[in-house]
């Protein structure tokens, strides 16, 4: 058996149904056991009226007295239907005979006054609706039933006191309705009349129940503790949170049970004194104590007495936490005192900001991304803004000033350029003079990247442009004075180029005199060289044996052109230094090294002269950094010199390293016939002898000391001497920087 | 080591007659052997055909001068082991450095007395024959004309 179930009531009723049939079938098996088509006897009455009497559910109750009808009264098919109060349809309660499903669906809407059925429920009429005929014309009045085509009986089921009916048998078949049938219908509409009055009045307790249930769900949601107690305080009812406050389980903690007892006597003591029974209701504060974690708690305490004749007088108690509510209100007030401040610290920022802004004496103008102008600095309002009281000319170089700084910024807005220089020329609102501007422009973007704001600077350009023009006068000057130096300058280098170029001729005239005495010192070697050989061949008697006599006359050619070549090679050296072709070329050497050279190369000359020559050379002295050729040069002339002059007695070279100032000395002593102070100085001249004569009596060529004082000051050094006539001389060279 | 009976040739290199011929009349007189040429080409083919033990290279020549004779006797292998000295009337330094650049193995500043020029040629030879022995023992003996 199936029903369409619109709510969960039929739903729950249609379970109800099923059972009871089930139940009923079992019985009847049992106690109807086979009567086929008995008349209903006054025992079998008494049986469905005690059958009744024992099913209190509607649909047990219909089951049954259609079993009984179709034990008692033929019944093969039949279908039941009742009206529940309150509803607007016409449903099944129970059937015989059908199979199952054949009723699904099955309602008839009470509204449809068309449907003879629901006519029939009004004017409680017996009808009978024959079988349908091919002819089909009794088509009109038959209602749709689960009988289709078959002939079937509508009995309305009704009680005497009812205007309407309650439901309607229908039966099935062609069966004449006889006195017991009717009676069935009477006493089974009693029973339903009975039973439909029950289930209405149980659907009202369980929409109350329902209620309750909602009441209790409101009540428990509520975060405040709710109570309501006897006078006594003892408590009668309580929400979910008052239960916490106040109910304590045996299986609780002792601290728990401790402090709900605590709560439960301050909640009484609170609720007995007299303000209730006075006002009717009370409002005060109430400590409680946290049962959970036995901090304290502060409520305010609410009660109202209710009265009530049946159950007596009662306290309804609500507890507000005032706790929370202080805290909540701190909470506020603390955030509204941080609001207060950020504000402050906002306006002093924006005020400093203000400051610096106004204190800039360029202009500074903020525009928004709409192209109008947020903010601007007093210098910018200078420019920008009317005052009061402007002239008419004043108000439209504003105005023209703004075009011409919109049109600035309206260029910056259409660009992706984040910053922009360029030039705006203004006018001075006052005076109308030109103003010109650079205009520097920063777009300024949220993290987003959306434009917020252009700010722009603008920077007076007439100090710059008279400053450049200032600069342009000094330029000129400049330029003049230039122009002056560089006229001078062009005399000098002419002047200069002169110089060079007789610097020039100079020294190509130098150096063509150097040439010119190279060569020619070239070309009196090769004749020389030939005559002082020839002469040593003769001597040696190479062509054959010579007499004494010419054996002198020989020795007195080759002594002249021995000092002819002297000289020539003297004058060669002169002429090198003087053409700078005896530069300097410093080596490290040994100084005793080289006084050995110097005396190994003037051996013969010394073994002839039968002096005794002596050295005093320190072992240790460090080697020097000299012109080692030039120094033995010197040294040369100076100890030949001093053989030369010194007929008998010594010569002594010597050789000391001073310390302060760092130097060295290299002396030659003799013992011979010395020099008058008066001559210390023109020895070191050109071709200067002492005894200049044609037959003097020392052999050279006078240019020896001349030498030795120019070579002494290409390295540096000095020659000192120290004479007197007949006493021996010392020349003494000295050399600084000789490390 | 050198024969003792055979006499040692030296070559004279110079353009002005009085000059070489000094020199060579005494040279012979002090047992030398000797070839004369007088410019740098006459030098060269001297030195190849005769086969000198020293040459002695006047510098200020015609046709060839010294330098450049004495250039390719040094990169000839004929003729580059024989030593050649300078004679020269040029006294400057710098003509002694570029004579030794040359190839010169000595430098001789005339006037130089014959005498003094004999001193020069016997310190060459030995110092040839020096080279010679040390060239034996280091198995590098070059066979001499």
């Amino acid at each position: 058996m199936r029903h369409s179930a619109p709510n969960s009531r039929r739903r729950a009723v249609a379970a109800q149904r099923a059972a009871g049939k089930a139940s009923a079938m079992a019985r009847g098996t049992r106690r109807f056991s086979p009567w086929v088509e008995s008349p209903a006897t006054d025992t079998a009455k008494l049986e469905l009226l005690e059958g009744f009497l024992n099913r209190s559910e509607i649909a047990d109750c219909t089951e049954y007295a259609l079993e009984w009808l179709s034990e008692y009264g033929g019944l093969t098919q039949a279908l039941c239907l009742a009206r529940r109060e309150g509803e607007t349809t016409l449903a099944a309660i129970g059937s015989y005979g059908f199979g199952p499903g054949a009723l699904s669906n099955f309602t008839i809407s009470l509204e449809d006054w068309r449907n003879p059925l629901v006519q029939i429920l009004t004017n409680r009429r017996h009808t009978f609706f024959p079988a349908l005929t091919a002819s089909g014309h009794e088509r009109r009045r038959r209602p749709s039933t689960p009988f289709e085509h078959s002939a079937f009986h509508v009995l309305p089921l009704r009680t005497s006191t009812s205007e309407e009916a309650l439901g309607l048998l229908l039966w099935g078949g062609t069966r004449r309705i006889t006195p017991e049938i009717e009676w069935f219908g009477t006493a089974f509409a009693l029973r339903l009349a009975q039973l439909l009055r029950r289930l209405a009045l149980s659907e009202g307790d369980r929409k109350q129940e329902y209620e309750r249930s909602l009441l209790r769900a409101i009540v428990n949601a509520v975060t405040d503790p709710i109570l309501l107690t006897d006078p006594e305080g003892r408590m009668l009812i309580a929400n979910a949170r008052a239960r916490t406050l106040f109910v304590a389980s045996e299986e609780e903690s002792e601290g728990r049970r401790g402090a709900v007892g605590m709560n439960n006597m301050l909640l009484s003591s609170a609720l007995s004194s007299k303000a209730i029974e006075e006002t009717g209701a009370m409002r005060r504060e109430l400590l409680l104590v946290n049962p959970v974690d036995g901090s304290d708690l502060l409520f305010e305490l609410l009660s109202t007495v209710t009265e009530d004749a049946r159950y007596g007088t009662g306290i309804v108690s609500i507890l507000r936490n005032v706790g929370d509510l202080r805290r909540a209100t701190e909470q506020i007030e603390e955030n509204y005192r941080k609001m207060r401040l950020a504000e402050m610290q906002a306006r002093a920022e924006r005020d400093r900001l203000n400051l610096i802004i106004d204190s800039v004496a360029d202009p500074i103008i903020v525009t928004d991304a709409s192209g109008s102008t947020s903010l601007m600095n007093d210098p910018g309002e200078r420019l920008f803004a009317t005052r009061p009281g402007a002239s008419p000319a004043e108000q439209r170089r504003v105005q023209a000033n703004d075009a011409h700084f919109s049109s600035f910024v309206s260029g910056m807005l259409l660009s992706d350029d984040e910053r922009r220089v360029g030039e705006v020329n203004l006018l001075d609102p006052t005076t109308g003079g030109l103003m010109p501007f650079e205009a520097i422009a920063g777009k300024m973007m949220t993290e987003q990247g959306e434009l917020t704001a252009i700010v722009s600077i603008l920077h007076d350009r007439r100090e710059a442009l008279e400053r450049a023009a200032l600069y342009e006068q000094l330029k000129q000057v400049s330029d003049e004075l230039e122009r002056k130096v560089h006229a001078a300058t062009a005399d000098i280098a002419q002047q200069n180029e002169l110089l060079r170029r007789q610097a020039f001729e100079l020294e190509q005239a130098s150096t063509l005199k150097s040439q010119f005495l190279a060569n020619m010192s070239h070309e009196f070697r090769t004749p020389l060289n030939a005559i002082l050989g020839y002469t040593s061949m003769l001597q040696q008697g190479v062509a054959g044996p010579i007499d004494a006599p010419i054996k002198r006359h020989l020795a007195r050619v080759a002594s002249n052109g021995q000092h002819l070549l002297s000289i020539i090679n003297e004058i060669l050296d002169i002429s090198r230094i003087e053409a700078g072709r005896m530069p300097l070329q410093v080596s490290k050497f040994k100084v005793p090294d080289l006084v050995g050279e110097v005396l190994a190369e003037l051996d013969s000359i010394i073994r002839r002269s039968k002096l005794e020559v002596v050295t005093d050379v320190p072992k240790d002295l460090k080697p020097i950094h000299s012109d080692r050729q030039k120094v033995k040069q010197i040294l040369l002339n100076l100890l030949s010199n001093a053989i030369k002059f010194t007929p008998q007695g010594s010569v002594k070279i010597s050789v000391r390293a001073l310390r302060a100032p760092k130097s060295l000395s290299m002396s030659v002593s003799d013992t011979g016939i010395g020099i008058a102070q008066d001559d210390h100085q023109r020895i070191f001249e050109d071709f200067k002898q002492l005894d200049n004569s044609p037959t003097r009596a020392y052999g050279g060529t006078g240019l020896g000391l001349s030498i030795c004082r120019r070579l002494a000051d290409i390295i540096g050094g000095a020659i000192t001497v120290r004479s007197q006539v007949g006493k021996g001389s010392t020349f003494t060279l000295t050399l600084s920087h000789t490390r | 080591m050198k024969k003792k009976t055979r006499k040692p040739i030296v070559l004279l290199v110079d353009d002005y007659p009085d000059a070489r011929e000094m020199y060579a009349e005494y040279l012979e007189f002090s047992g030398y052997e000797i070839v004369q040429a007088g410019n740098g080409v006459e030098a060269i083919e001297r030195a190849i055909d005769s086969h000198p033990d020293v040459i002695l290279m006047d510098l200020s020549l015609p046709v060839m001068d010294g330098w450049e004779a004495t250039r390719r006797l040094k990169a000839d292998d004929r003729t580059k082991h024989i030593p050649v000295l300078a004679v020269t009337g040029h006294a400057l330094t710098g003509v002694s450095n570029n004579a030794k650049a040359a190839g010169c193995d000595g430098f001789i500043t005339k006037p130089c007395l014959p005498e003094d020029l004999v001193g020069e040629i016997k310190k060459a030879l030995a110092r040839v024959d020096a080279g010679d022995k040390h060239r034996r023992s280091g198995h590098h003996a070059k066979v001499k004309a």
